[in-house]
């Protein structure tokens, strides 16, 4: 909280700054979102009309596969064609400690001083689906901010950590060579939200095969039934690099640049539409949980629990008993 | 918000190769509940000010075993200065003479740890020293 001080002043002041180009600013309001401070909201009621014009791309794989270094490839590629980048880095936090390693940035410094690049390394802080709770909004920033692409690059995932999908317009799911056989490739989970699957460290021995096997098993099946509102199954280019010399990232770059055309032009604009609903739920939560805080309810609340926990009441009657609460608190 | 974590960058200017003992106080400092970002070794102040800009950290650590403080740490405040990073707190660590701390204090840094300091130590006076921001 700032004592003496405005925060909605304040914020209008860091959120016109950033929109202008003032990157010390754009940091600033970063820093408060990530917080979730009231400058923050403030900040987000300015900044936010001007999002949705960035390309959002989501670039997820396991620890180790590269995400890293084929984030640094990509900036050189955007770069060279003129266009400003910006890039979130997500590193777990410790569940022990709340304390975080933030790695990423070792393989994406030799942009220093090129204000067209803007890279910040989040901590996830107990989100646990690969990006911090407030990544979408961050985007939202440097979107507002002016930066024609965003790279989100989430933790190492393991298999299902998909909450990418819809943070992003494109979600490029990155895979090392030999990492499994044809059964890993049909599991359910990361690599059905994946529109571009991208087999890096193509320079190791089984890369082409692992690419082979990939482009055979992820073709989606024909003939399906089901509800008319289930989306249907992506089918994903499968593309080959090696991050680390930049062999087929121009490549990838096309790819990202074609997906981001195509959806567009989607009835309805799927991926801003669940990028939205998982906003608005998100926050619909963490107003909840502030109401059942506040003086008025907070009693209530803690009754509640304490009588869920005593197994006298069980939690979906307690929950309906917290909003019939709320509900009669905002009359 | 008072519960969030301090952030704090932890920078290897300049060309010597060893980089042991900033790891060991990246992870030292993740530990002690730090958010750490590590940048790697070899970097210009140019690096060091654009990380912590963007970043938003609260706390600049360089590490320097070179013998270059004396040239790098004073580009990289006034860096930090004129990118208006001011409220930044600086530390250095590393192999520094003590002849030379009254002049990198006088450059804008508030401490210098040498050898055999201990995590606790830094953690304690990042903790103490940093200031609050908004």
């Amino acid at each position: 909280m700032i004592v003496g001080d405005d925060p909605t002043a304040r914020a209008l002041e860091l959120a016109e700054a950033a929109i202008g180009g003032d990157r010390r600013a754009l940091a600033r309001v970063l820093t408060a979102v990530e917080n979730r401070t009231p400058l923050a909201e403030a900040a987000l009621r300015r900044l936010y009309p001007l999002a949705g014009r960035a390309h959002l791309v989501g670039i997820t794989g396991a620890p180790g596969s590269g995400k890293s270094t084929l984030v640094a490839a990509l900036l050189g590629a955007v770069r060279a064609a003129g266009r400003a980048v910006a890039v979130i880095a997500v590193d777990p936090s410790s569940p022990i400690t709340g304390g975080a390693l933030l790695g990423d940035r070792v393989r994406m410094q030799s942009y220093a001083g090129d204000p067209d690049v803007f890279i910040r390394s989040m901590a996830s802080r107990g989100h646990a689906g690969g990006l911090a709770s407030t990544t979408t909004a961050a985007a939202s920033v440097m979107d507002a901010a002016g930066f024609d692409l965003v790279l989100i690059e989430t933790v190492g995932t393991g298999q299902s950590e998909v909450e990418v999908a819809a943070a992003a317009d494109t979600t490029v799911v990155l895979e090392a060579p030999e990492m499994g056989d044809e059964v890993q490739a049909i599991k359910a989970g990361l690599l059905e939200v994946a529109d571009l699957v991208v087999v890096n460290k193509g320079d190791k021995p089984g890369a082409l095969r692992t690419a082979a096997q990939l482009r055979a098993m992820l073709v989606p099946t024909v003939g399906r039934s089901g509800p008319a509102d289930r989306p249907a199954p992506k089918r994903p280019q499968v593309l080959v690099t090696t991050a680390s010399t930049g062999v087929g990232v121009p490549e990838l770059l096309a790819a990202l640049d074609r997906h981001r055309v195509a959806g567009r032009s989607v009835e309805g604009g799927g991926a801003r539409h669940a990028r939205a609903a998982a906003q608005v739920r998100a926050v619909l939560a963490d107003r909840l949980a502030d109401r059942l805080r506040s003086a008025s309810l907070a009693p209530l609340a803690t009754a509640a629990i304490d009588d869920v926990a005593e197994h006298r009441l069980d939690p979906y009657a307690a929950a309906d008993r917290l909003l019939e609460a709320i509900a009669r608190d905002s009359r | 918000m008072t519960d969030r974590p301090l952030k704090v960058l932890i920078a290897k200017p300049g060309l010597d190769g060893h980089d042991r003992g900033a790891k060991v106080l990246a992870r030292g400092l993740r530990d002690e509940g730090f958010e750490v970002v590590y940048t790697g070794l070899r970097q210009t102040p140019e690096m060091v000010a654009t990380a912590a800009l963007q970043e938003d950290v609260d706390v600049v650590g360089l590490s320097i075993l070179s013998g270059a403080h004396m040239t790098l740490v004073p580009r990289i405040t006034k860096l930090l200065i004129e990118s208006g990073m001011d409220d930044v707190l600086v530390t250095v660590g590393g192999i520094i003479p003590d002849d030379d701390v009254a002049a990198l204090r006088e450059a804008g840094v508030a401490a210098v740890f040498g050898p055999g300091t201990t995590i606790a130590t830094v953690a304690d006076f990042l903790r103490a020293n940093a200031r609050p921001r908004d």
